[in-house]
């Protein structure tokens, strides 16, 4: 019986439990650690220390805090509707553990390779949103409500310029599979994607494509400066005002999730995933110490724009996307297009 | 942002959305951007606001009615708390009205204190309204490095006459006491590092582009409707008006220093920001100029052991923080005041903000109260 | 044109005319419209209308381009009155000028000014407040700085908590 799951045909099903119970462990670290990284950071970046009281500079603060968040009472208020507001935490937090399940850590460091994996990333990060709408909906809360319908509005302006980034890095890359889109960068840092297309000539604005995916990236996850949808001083928490204790944690879990799924789609797709930038000390575990250090600087970079930029206008927001981001996506797609044709084009002239 | 048609800006407008659309948002006295205990009653349409109501009384302590029941020195120390982020200068009125009244003369010393002390005191005073306003828009830091550079100022302050926030150092006829060669070389020292903290605020935060959008063309209240609500100080001076109680109603050694009003034309919220960070500039000019110029002598004067005044009204005007401060002591005779009225800027200054609100987005709404520098204790009294 | 003091004062005497005896009037009234010295009192020009007439005032210092600074009332006690004091700021020349009327204390009303000067409109209410001066043709005088359910004036002289 151990033996079927062990090394018989079982051992795909082993593999996916243990590395649902890792993520899940992952995630669940992460999102604690996070917040303290980032209330470090903008301790250091506010020329204060940060929490440093709790444990050796603070490090016992995560978990001090969750325990104080597992015992807190989970209020839900009367009036509410009672399903969706109690299931709307749960659909923050699912789709980020399904996507993580799809991105490779290192060369064998992954849940399951997928075909058609980097589709999978995207369609489930849509469903995020979906649950903070539902969640500042069911609260029935005017400051709720008023920040659910910001959310959705930000979120599909921003989809669109996200997903015309990743369809002109397809282009390039000609897969959806992750593992192979990380395979083809290796050899040092100029293979890498980010800067790949300017020397082979498929696309000499990737740095800017780049640009525009995080920009993406921060407007999607709701960090400042698109922070709109949970503005403090507007609307105190936005879609989280009524939530308490266990759920609100979940909510903040979610955030942070979504925050390492998309840094870790980033790192993946333009910046080399787990291959090293000096083409020698890769396979194996220093895989796996590249991809977290260029993960690790995107997310340190995403908590360093949140603590010094204020935040935009609602509607400088959506103008930044319907009228900048598209326009120059496209164009970069059209671009890129125009240019991986242009060697068959100049065969078929000469 | 084009608002929805029927509804205009300042002067009237018209609910666009049917009755059963629109919904009254409580920005209720607990909140984040409230600045203090205000309430706003703002009926929405979507998230456009077609009639802001504010609702104040939430810190009404009746100071007035103190004063009426107090003796004259008694009642300085609730002068402090009117407006407990530019202390020193409700102080100085109270004060001057009552050597007004008595006709008490101040030594020069003292008046080249008070005159260090208050430019010290706007500094802080708009440094805290300036962070707290970033703070509003998103901004989180900026608000911790103001409060650092008011540390120093409060550390001064502490050192002269033992309050951090709510001083009581002016008396009838000068000071309490002295200050010594710490103040004063405390204060030389900090002239030269404000000027370098000015400088980092402007490459970090006055000339960042989101706060640009976020400031400019936002919350216009022009010159007329300023005069009409008996608007002044930064608001006023953002609205082009060169008004400052200092040049217009000279009160103290004031006519003796060199320095500039700021104004801008335009009368949005980005105007009333600049006047702000200008007149920072312009305080630390006089206080150069002053630590220059002040002579030795006695810092008080000669005034009666129990205090009179003659009968009939005083009234005593000075530029605070956050504009016009106007104490009016009305006097029977006796040594209790027998009305005392405190003409507090704030509360002039919130009351266009009903007009001009009308037909703006929330969060430019929430942008321009910031702008508008208010601390609700002063509206209160 | 900047206002200048005599402009003023030539005005308010021809908009006051003849002064009405008041009920209990000292017995050296004040001059209607006095310049004063302003390092003492701190306003440039005072005048005493009739409640009548404090609409008028206002109508004409608008004109001339004053803002509203403050509305003050006070309850003289001993002589049954009550006195409402409009003090007045220009932006442009160095002017202040206060307006005051007297009313009777048992019947306190008088015209409200808050069609000329919006900004009038929050200080008669908080006057009202206090005193309990009814400002005839006020759009909304409910309590503002007290309690929504309040019915006491507390600056009144006799006002017993």
């Amino acid at each position: 019986m151990l033996d079927y799951f062990l090394t018989g045909p079982g051992q795909a099903f082993t593999r996916l439990i243990i590395y649902l119970v890792a993520f899940l462990a992952f995630v669940g670290l992460n999102a604690a650690y996070l917040v303290l990284a980032e209330r470090k950071g903008a301790g250091w970046f506010q020329r204060r220390p940060g929490p440093n009281e709790v444990g050796p500079a603070g490090l016992l603060q995560p978990i001090v805090d969750g325990v104080k968040l597992i015992v807190k009472q989970t209020i839900v208020p009367p009036g509410t509707d009672g399903l969706l507001f109690r299931l709307a935490p749960a659909i923050m937090l699912v789709p980020a553990f399904m996507c993580l399940a799809t991105i490779p850590y290192a060369e064998s460091v992954y849940g399951r390779s997928i075909n058609v994996g980097l589709l999978m990333v995207f369609s489930f990060g849509s469903i995020s949103v979906f649950a903070i709408m539902l969640g500042g909906w069911a609260s029935r809360n005017k400051y709720a409500v008023i920040s659910a319908a910001r959310i959705v509005s930000q979120n599909i302006a921003y989809e669109i310029p996200m997903l015309l980034v990743v369809i002109t890095m397809l282009m390039v890359t000609g897969t959806m599979n992750l593992q192979e889109i990380v395979g083809q960068q290796a050899g040092g840092f100029w293979h890498w994607n980010i800067l790949k297309g300017i020397w082979t000539l498929t696309n000499p604005l990737m740095p800017m494509t780049f640009v525009i995916f995080f920009i993406c990236m921060l407007a999607e996850t709701n960090r400042a400066p698109f922070d709109m949808a949970e503005a403090e001083s507007e609307l105190i928490a936005g879609a989280f005002t009524e939530y308490a204790g266990f759920s609100w944690g979940l909510f903040f879990m979610g955030e942070y999730a979504n925050i390492v799924v998309s840094c870790s789609v980033g790192t993946i797709l333009f910046l080399g995933g787990w291959q090293s930038p000096i083409g020698v000390l890769s396979g194996g575990a220093w895989g796996l110490l590249w991809f977290f250090a260029k993960m690790y600087l995107l997310i340190f970079i995403v908590i360093w724009i949140r603590w010094t930029f204020p935040r935009t206008q609602f509607y400088g927001l959506l103008n930044l996307s319907w009228k900048i981001l598209i326009p120059v996506s496209l164009f970069t797609l059209m671009l890129t297009g125009a240019l991986l044709r242009l060697p068959l084009l100049l065969h078929q002239l000469f | 942002m084009i608002p929805p048609k029927e509804i205009t800006y300042a002067g009237g407008g018209v609910l666009s959305a049917p009755p059963e659309e629109s919904f009254v948002l409580n920005l209720g006295p607990q909140h984040p951007a409230a600045h203090g205990v205000l309430r706003i009653k703002m009926t929405m349409d979507g998230e456009w606001i077609t009639r802001a109501e504010p609702v104040i009384g939430y810190i009404h302590r009746m100071h007035e009615k103190m004063g009426e029941n107090r003796t004259y020195a008694k009642f300085l120390p609730n002068t402090s708390r009117i407006d407990y982020l530019a202390a020193m200068h409700y102080t100085h009125a109270f004060v001057g009205a009552v050597e007004r009244g008595a006709r008490i003369e101040v030594p020069l010393r003292a008046e080249y204190i008070r005159v260090i002390t208050s430019e010290l005191q706007r500094i802080a005073s708009h440094l805290v309204g300036w962070g707290a306003w970033i703070m509003d828009l998103g901004g989180l830091t900026p608000i911790l490095y103001a409060f650092d550079d008011r540390e120093r100022i409060l550390d001064l302050m502490e050192h002269i006459c033992g309050a951090r926030l709510t001083y009581c150092y002016y008396r009838f006829g000068g000071l309490c006491n002295d200050v010594d060669d710490y103040f004063l070389q405390g204060a030389r020292d900090f002239v030269p590092y404000m000027r370098g903290r000015l400088k980092m605020y402007r490459a970090l935060v006055t000339d960042n582009i989101i706060l640009r959008k976020r400031l400019e063309g936002i919350g216009i209240i022009d010159a007329e409707m300023c005069r009409r609500y008996g608007v002044t100080g930064p608001v006023l001076r953002g609205a082009g008006v060169p008004y400052d109680v200092r040049r217009a109603e000279p009160y103290s050694i004031y006519p003796r220093f060199e320095f500039a009003i700021p104004h801008y034309p335009a009368g949005d919220s980005m105007a009333r920001y600049l006047v702000r960070m200008d007149e920072m500039e312009q305080s630390l000019r006089i206080i150069e100029q002053a630590l220059d110029q002040i002579p030795a002598g006695p810092v008080m004067g000669k005034v009666p052991r129990v205090l009179k005044l003659p009968a009939g009204d005083y009234c005593y005007a000075v530029e605070a923080g956050r504009g016009r401060f106007m104490v009016r002591i009305v006097s029977d005779g006796k040594d209790t005041p027998y009305r005392v009225k405190l003409r507090t800027p704030c509360f002039a200054n919130l009351s266009p903000f009903e007009e001009a609100s009308k037909g703006m987005i929330l969060p430019d709404a929430l942008a321009m109260l910031g702008s508008l520098d208010l601390v609700i204790p002063d509206i209160d009294r | 044109m900047n206002p200048t003091l005599e402009q003023l004062s030539q005005e308010f005497t021809r908009l006051i005319g003849p002064v009405p005896t008041a009920p209990a009037a000292p017995a050296n009234p004040p001059p209607p419209v006095q310049v004063v010295d302003f390092a003492v009192r701190g306003v440039n020009l005072d005048v005493t209308v009739a409640p009548g007439q404090v609409v008028a005032a206002a109508e004409l210092l608008n004109r001339h381009g004053f803002s509203i600074d403050t509305i003050t009332g006070v309850d003289w006690l001993a002589e049954g009155q009550m006195e409402v004091v409009y003090d007045y700021l220009h932006f442009a020349v160095s002017l202040r000028v206060a307006v005051r009327a007297r009313v009777p204390r048992d019947h306190p009303e008088i015209p409200t000014i808050s069609l000329v000067f919006p900004g009038a409109n929050w200080h008669e209410r908080e006057t009202h407040d206090f005193f309990g001066i009814r400002f005839v043709g006020h759009p909304n005088l409910t309590p503002f700085l007290l309690p929504e359910d309040a019915t006491f004036h507390p600056l009144r002289k006799d006002y017993q908590p």
